[in-house]
């Protein structure tokens, strides 16, 4: 399981994704870099507002106005998708990028067959004929679990419940067998049993195809189970990345620290939770320097400047002056 | 959803304190919006003051000399006075017969709806509230009502009544009860099922209240749009009704009736008679109708954040 | 064992949904449509029994029945069958004044901190409303009553005359909870009353419910989907499967070892912190539709135990051990 050799299949540097409103520049991501590599999962951590799922909508390239990216390279196996022109890149998104959505319904159209919909899908980017795109679709339906998956085609999505819905968008999204599957929150709104099976074959996707995912959500716990690296998002920055060991035993930012003190879990049953003060910022109304800095006991005069990215220990980028490098329990 | 984050949502500290003021603030965003609104408001100045800024009184016939019939716009009487819209064929002030006219048109059309609102709102609640059988009756009186065009109910209604002001606004309210009764009850539906109705019945706080202060309360906005839509649509129904001879007794033209009455002429190239009035009937409408399109956008639940 | 009185009783309740048929559906099987009244039996003959001080978890996945059960409790729906007993009293047959003040004792934090709230009452009103119309707190009194009511839920009085959506989700939750706490409460039934906020936000919520508990000695119902939540903060848990009560167990228990194959199947697929890029290993199978649920055990189509007997006879929820209660035919052969 340790990567790194291989060529990075999606590079995203020093991105920024703005949205002009009427009440004033919101900087919904800001300065966000990182890497994901073949067969490997990053989890993107945060809560509302922290941009995470803006960053998978600027690398998949569904920022609308009064959303633009403002700046950075996004290196798609090397070729930068901010630089190429406009239907080349819509081109490696629609079969090489896939994106799924927490509500599957972004995908799938109401009102046509599963089957139509998924032999369109292929047509779009391949020229097979129908027969050859059925197929495709009927394994790509039996690779995310789905029985008789010949019935299954004629049907329409509303005959499905949540979670198969969610298996179709899944399957709908590996029809060109894509280098980069962008998930954002996919399990959120299922049942534990359900995220459970879709969380065990998306890791099977992964070791088998060598596909590499990036996991968008607010659940520390699924990250622990399922990721490989871990970045933690506050307020349009990545305060925090390494892999998901060092991140989880071992926090050096106070907001990661503060986050897994907040999860509720058999060590600290019957006990307060360790909270975090405050409330999530507005992004037009962030404090100047460190975003963070409010809801911070470690502030000082030192975080009213922004802080750039450190590497306190080897491999473990933060933004904080005041990383909490003393021995984690 | 899947809608972009919350906190694209403004700063609290910006936004203004009550919801009547957020919704003026939004409602002043839309330019076009805001010029309706000023027509509109200038159309009802003139409606209501008629009487002190008309050049003359249209309707005192010992003002009127039928030497001066049907006169261009811009020629002066016999007296000196110009006739700024020119007059009609008994030498009538066309601009003192429009403002009049605007007068009759809006008063109807508002009293009209107004009645309607409060007479299909109760409709509504109570198919609504109470349910079950009497739920049904109302609503299938409202669908097969709905089912007749508004003008044939308004035309056999005129035809049993006779004629007169409060004779057209009975016909006009039989003709709309209907469609605020339906909107009423979609909304109260649904503002039913959420949780703040299920939180004021487990704070026992007694069916009347629930209805009164937390059900109505929040159905109103789309009563609102739908009450602006539909004065519009009533002056124009009480118009096509006068045009057709049907509506408004000569004594109290309105829009309509003036429009039928330079019809004859229209074609001998007297355009002006039917014209002028037309375009104020035109301009109502329309920022009426501006307003009513602002106003769903700015009350629409889906919109809001 | 044998605690006094419970608080709060079920007997046997059940509640079902009925979509009947309208005169379109009657016509279409005059000429054979064949359309039938579906039936919803979201609650099935449920007893459960709650102790003054107890924290009593409620779990279960969508369509198990657990918020038609936690509205049943708040008496927002009435069962169509069995009986709600307050302190061994059967509420429907006190006299119509004792019944109300009962119900006010037993209170509902709601899930979604938007729609909970009024959007056109002012914060003192949604907090201030139902003691006023109860005549609990004079008028006079009545400012110092909001402010103290405020403050114990960490939120500022001074906000008492703005709106709800000039709150974030957050404190919205503590408006939500503050107006059940003006009534004096003393049991409160959460509906996934964390569920929609943010992880830091959640914590101050559950945070806060534990310090009223210790403050107010309140007694709670609190339904979740989310055992992490569950397990921290219960006492006993409750698991429902499909309309129907499946296993009962003080927490401790019940995390160290789940007696029904669904109680298994469910905590071994929440996912937890400790446990790092571990192989999911999912129950097969669908959550069936509450229309149309399984006969015999409702669990048996997804249970890798399952015996011929489980497909025709429901199993009982009988007493494994004390205090533990469980609803599976396999306990039988020992």
């Amino acid at each position: 399981m340790t990567g790194g050799s291989d060529a990075p299949t999606l590079v995203v540097e020093n991105l920024r994704t703005h949205f002009f409103t009427r009440a004033g520049v919101v900087k919904a991501v800001d300065d966000v870099s990182f890497t994901v590599t073949k067969g490997r999962i990053l989890g993107l951590v945060g809560e509302s507002g922290s941009g995470k799922s803006i960053t998978g909508f600027s690398i998949i390239g569904l920022v609308d106005p009064p959303g633009r990216v403002v700046e950075g390279r996004i290196l798609f196996q090397g070729r930068d998708l901010a630089s190429l022109a406009e239907n080349e890149a819509r081109k490696l998104r629609g079969s090489r990028i896939a994106m799924i959505f927490q509500d599957p319904m972004m995908t799938l159209n109401p009102v046509l067959r599963i089957d139509t919909q998924m032999i369109e899908a292929v047509q779009a980017h391949e020229p097979v004929d129908r027969e050859t795109a059925r197929q495709r679709a009927r394994d790509a339906l039996g690779k995310v679990g789905i029985p008789s998956p010949d019935e299954r085609l004629k049907a329409y999505p509303h005959q499905f419940s949540g979670g198969m819905r969610q298996r179709v968008a899944i399957a709908t999204a590996l029809l060109h067998r894509p280098e980069l599957i962008i998930c954002d929150e996919p399990t959120t709104a299922l049942d534990v049993t359900i995220q459970g099976q879709i969380l065990y074959e998306m890791q099977k996707l992964c070791r088998d195809s060598g596909t590499a995912l990036i996991w968008i959500t607010h659940d520390l716990s699924v990250i622990a189970g399922l990721a490989d690296e871990v970045c933690v998002m506050y307020a349009g920055r990545i305060v925090e990345a390494g892999t998901v060991d060092e991140v989880l035993d071992r926090p050096l930012h106070p907001y990661t620290l503060g986050l897994i003190g907040s999860v509720p879990s058999r060590n600290v049953r019957g006990r307060p939770l360790a909270q975090i003060p405050g409330m999530t910022p507005s992004l037009l109304s962030l404090p100047p320097g460190c975003a963070f800095r409010t809801r911070c006991e470690r502030a000082d005069a030192a975080c009213m400047e922004a802080p750039a990215i450190t590497l306190p220990l080897a491999n473990r980028p933060i933004r904080c002056v005041h990383p909490n490098l003393a021995a984690s329990s | 959803m899947t809608a972009p984050d919350t906190a694209l949502e403004p700063a609290l500290a910006a936004k203004p304190q009550t919801p009547f003021q957020r919704f003026l603030a939004d409602f002043f965003d839309s330019k076009i919006a805001t010029a309706g609104l000023v027509v509109l408001a200038i159309i009802l100045f003139v409606a209501i003051f008629a009487p002190w800024i008309s050049p003359q009184n249209p309707y005192d016939l010992s003002k009127l000399d039928i030497m001066d019939g049907r006169l261009e716009p811009g020629t002066k009487s016999m007296d000196g006075k110009p006739f700024l819209l020119g007059t009609d064929d008994q030498g009538r002030d066309m601009l003192s017969a429009i403002f009049y006219g605007l007068r009759t048109s809006l008063a109807v059309g508002v009293t009209a709806s107004f009645c309607a609102m409060i007479l299909g709102m109760t409709m509504g609640l109570t198919a609504a509230y109470f349910g079950g059988l009497v739920e049904t009756i109302i609503m299938r009186i409202v669908d097969i009502q709905l089912s007749f065009p508004s003008i044939l109910i308004a035309l056999i209604l005129l035809a049993v009544l006779g004629q007169g002001v409060d004779k057209i606004i009975i016909a006009l309210i039989a003709v709309q009860w209907a469609y605020y009764a339906r909107t009423t009850r979609g909304t109260a539906l649904v503002e039913r099922r959420k949780e703040y109705i299920e939180a004021a019945q487990c704070l026992a706080l007694g069916d009347r209240r629930v209805v009164f202060r937390h059900l109505f309360p929040n159905c109103l906005p789309p009563i609102i749009v739908v009450n602006t839509v539909l004065i519009a649509n009533a002056i124009a129904l009480e118009a096509t009704l006068s045009f057709l001879g049907l509506g408004l007794p000569i004594t109290e033209p309105s829009l309509g009736l003036l429009i039928a009455n330079g019809f004859t002429y229209l074609l001998s190239g007297k355009y002006w008679i039917s014209f002028f009035p037309g375009v104020a009937l035109l301009f109502t409408i329309v920022s009426i109708n501006l307003v009513g399109d602002q106003l769903r956008d700015v009350l629409n639940p889906r919109l809001q954040k | 064992m044998n605690p006094p009185v419970p608080m709060l009783e079920l007997r046997q309740v059940s509640k079902r949904f009925v979509k009947r048929l309208d005169t379109a559906a009657k016509l279409g099987n005059f000429f054979g449509a064949g359309m039938r009244e579906e039936v919803v039996h979201a609650v099935d003959k449920v007893s459960l029994a709650i102790n003054p001080g107890e924290v009593v978890g409620l779990v279960g996945e969508s369509g198990c029945g657990k918020s038609t059960l936690g509205r049943i409790v708040a008496g927002i729906h009435q069962a169509n069958e069995g009986e709600r007993l307050w302190h061994g009293r059967v509420i429907a047959d006190m006299p119509a004044a004792e019944a109300r003040a009962t119900e006010l004792k037993i209170q509902m934090i709601f899930q979604d901190p938007f729609a909970s709230l009024n959007p056109r009452m002012r914060v003192a009103d949604i907090i201030g409303e139902a003691p006023v119309v109860h005549g609990m707190v004079k008028l006079d009194e009545f400012d110092d009553y909001l402010d103290q009511t405020m403050r114990r839920v960490g939120l500022d009085p001074g906000f008492k005359r703005r709106y709800p959506h000039q709150f974030s989700g957050g404190q919205r939750a503590r408006i939500g909870i503050a107006r059940a706490l003006a009534v004096k409460p003393e049991f409160l039934v959460c509906d996934e009353a964390v569920a929609a906020l943010d992880v830091s936000i959640q914590a101050q919520v559950l945070n806060l419910f534990m310090k009223l508990r210790a403050d107010l000695s309140l007694t709670y119902l609190f339904i979740s989907h989310d055992l992490g939540v569950v397990e921290h903060l219960s006492d006993r848990v409750v698991i429902m499967y499909l309309g129907r009560v499946v296993e009962i167990a003080p927490a401790d228990d019940l995390f160290r070892g789940p007696n029904h194959p669904y109680a298994q199947a469910l905590l071994a697929e929440v996912p937890r912190l400790e446990t790092r890029r571990r192989r999911f290993e999912p129950v097969k199978g669908e959550i069936p539709s509450p229309l149309d649920p399984p006969t015999g055990c409702h669990f048996h189509p997804r249970c890798p135990h399952a015996t011929e007997r489980c497909k025709r006879e429901a199993p009982v929820l009988r007493e494994i051990a004390p205090q533990r209660w469980s609803a599976c035919h396999l306990n039988d052969a020992t």
